[in-house]
Order: C-alpha cells, then structure tokens, then sequence
C-alpha cells in the first residue's frame, strides 16, 4: 500500500485546538499558520527522532526507548519538556 | 501506558493535562518510522514523543505569538512563525520549512539592484 504524502502529517483538527488551548482565548490564527505549525510538528517528531536513535545506537540498542526520547529533548535544548514529560509517564 | 485520567476540575478534551495525548501515536509512529536506522520504538518512547510534539505546538505558538505583532492583531500569522523561526536558537531547526517570505516586487527591485551594480546592461 502506498504511503500518501498526508500520512506524514498530523490531524489539523488537533493540531488546531492543541493550538487554540495553549493561546489566550478569542486570538485568531490564520490558515497557514496551522499549516506551518502542523508541518514543523512532523519535522520535529523527525529530530527527535533522529536524535533519540542516536542515544539508542551509542548504547548498542536496537529499540528506542523512553531514556532515548528524554536525552533527546535535551540534546534539542527543549529542557522545558523535560519535566512534563516525566510526570506523564509517572 | 498511562489512560487519562478523570479529573473533575479539568475538561477532559484538554490536551495540556499531564498523562492525556490528544494526537494519535499511530500516526507520530509512522513518521518516526520514515526515519533512517530506526529499527524499533518502544511504547514509552512513541507515548513520549506524542506528548512532546504537543508540548512543541503550544510552545511555538505561544513563543511566536508573543513574539509577533499578533498582539495587536490579535491573530497568529505565518510571519510570526517564521520570525519565530529566525530569531529563536531553539526553533533554528525550522528556518527550512518555515522561510520568511518577500514581497515579489521587492525580489524584482533586488535584482534591479543587483543588475545596475554589475554594470552589464
């Protein structure tokens, strides 16, 4: 089965309301920067993962894992994520 | 993998509670897995990269919103993103996808300039 190119997208409706959630309510936000914003979330699920892979393969694993994805984060200079992050997995 | 959890004091369709995810991981899984050398994700690995991927969302919104001269506007444009883009180390990443773009006579106004400095016409 071929992979269509939106496979690699993410659902605008969630893109949109995770984005409508975290603004101040009534603000706007034109088309194509849901757009933009949906496309740049692909390409950071893409570094991540890349980065994450990286920690895997130095440790001689096959399997990415939750540790992986953590290094990553800070690797990427997100250590803001860090902590939400842990709590979720709690 | 943590189910979401009942809260009473939260809408459970928001997506900034902590163990909810509101993208689907199937779909975060298949662009992981377009990824080169990735062999196996295990399920903490994907849950966290789903979450993650929200917390991105709303942090480039947020950031290039208050960046931006959306305030005044009250809307969220392109440009704040790719302004966001650019000045922002972090979103350094981005500047690819998310070029600022220029007017078309500005370009032509450029080149113009760029013809008469060389002197060849």
């Amino acid at each position: 089965m071929a992979e269509r190119p939106e496979d690699l997208n993410l659902p605008n409706a969630v893109i949109t309301r995770i984005i409508k959630e975290a603004l101040p309510d009534g603000v706007n936000v034109s088309k194509e920067a849901r757009r933009a914003i949906s496309q740049a979330a692909s390409v950071f699920v893409l570094y991540a993962t890349s980065c994450a892979n990286n920690f895997a393969m130095k440790a001689k694993r096959k399997t990415l894992n939750a540790g992986d994805v953590l290094a990553a984060m800070e690797e990427m200079e997100f250590e803001r994520f860090l902590e939400p992050l842990r709590e979720a997995l709690e | 993998m943590k189910m979401s959890q009942n809260n009473p004091d939260k809408d459970d369709q928001t997506s900034s509670s902590k163990k909810t995810i509101s993208l689907p991981m199937s779909r975060v899984r298949l662009i992981m897995k377009s990824s080169p050398d990735v062999s196996s994700i295990n399920q903490d690995a994907l849950f966290l990269t789903t979450k993650a991927t929200e917390l991105f969302v709303q942090h480039l919104a947020v950031s290039s919103f208050n960046n931006g001269s959306g305030k005044e506007t009250n809307t969220l444009s392109y440009s704040d993103l790719a302004n966001t883009a650019e000045e922002t180390e972090t979103f350094h990443f981005l500047t690819d996808i998310l070029p600022k773009k220029i007017l078309a006579r500005d370009y032509l106004k450029s080149l113009e300039q760029m013809q008469d400095e060389d002197g060849d016409f």
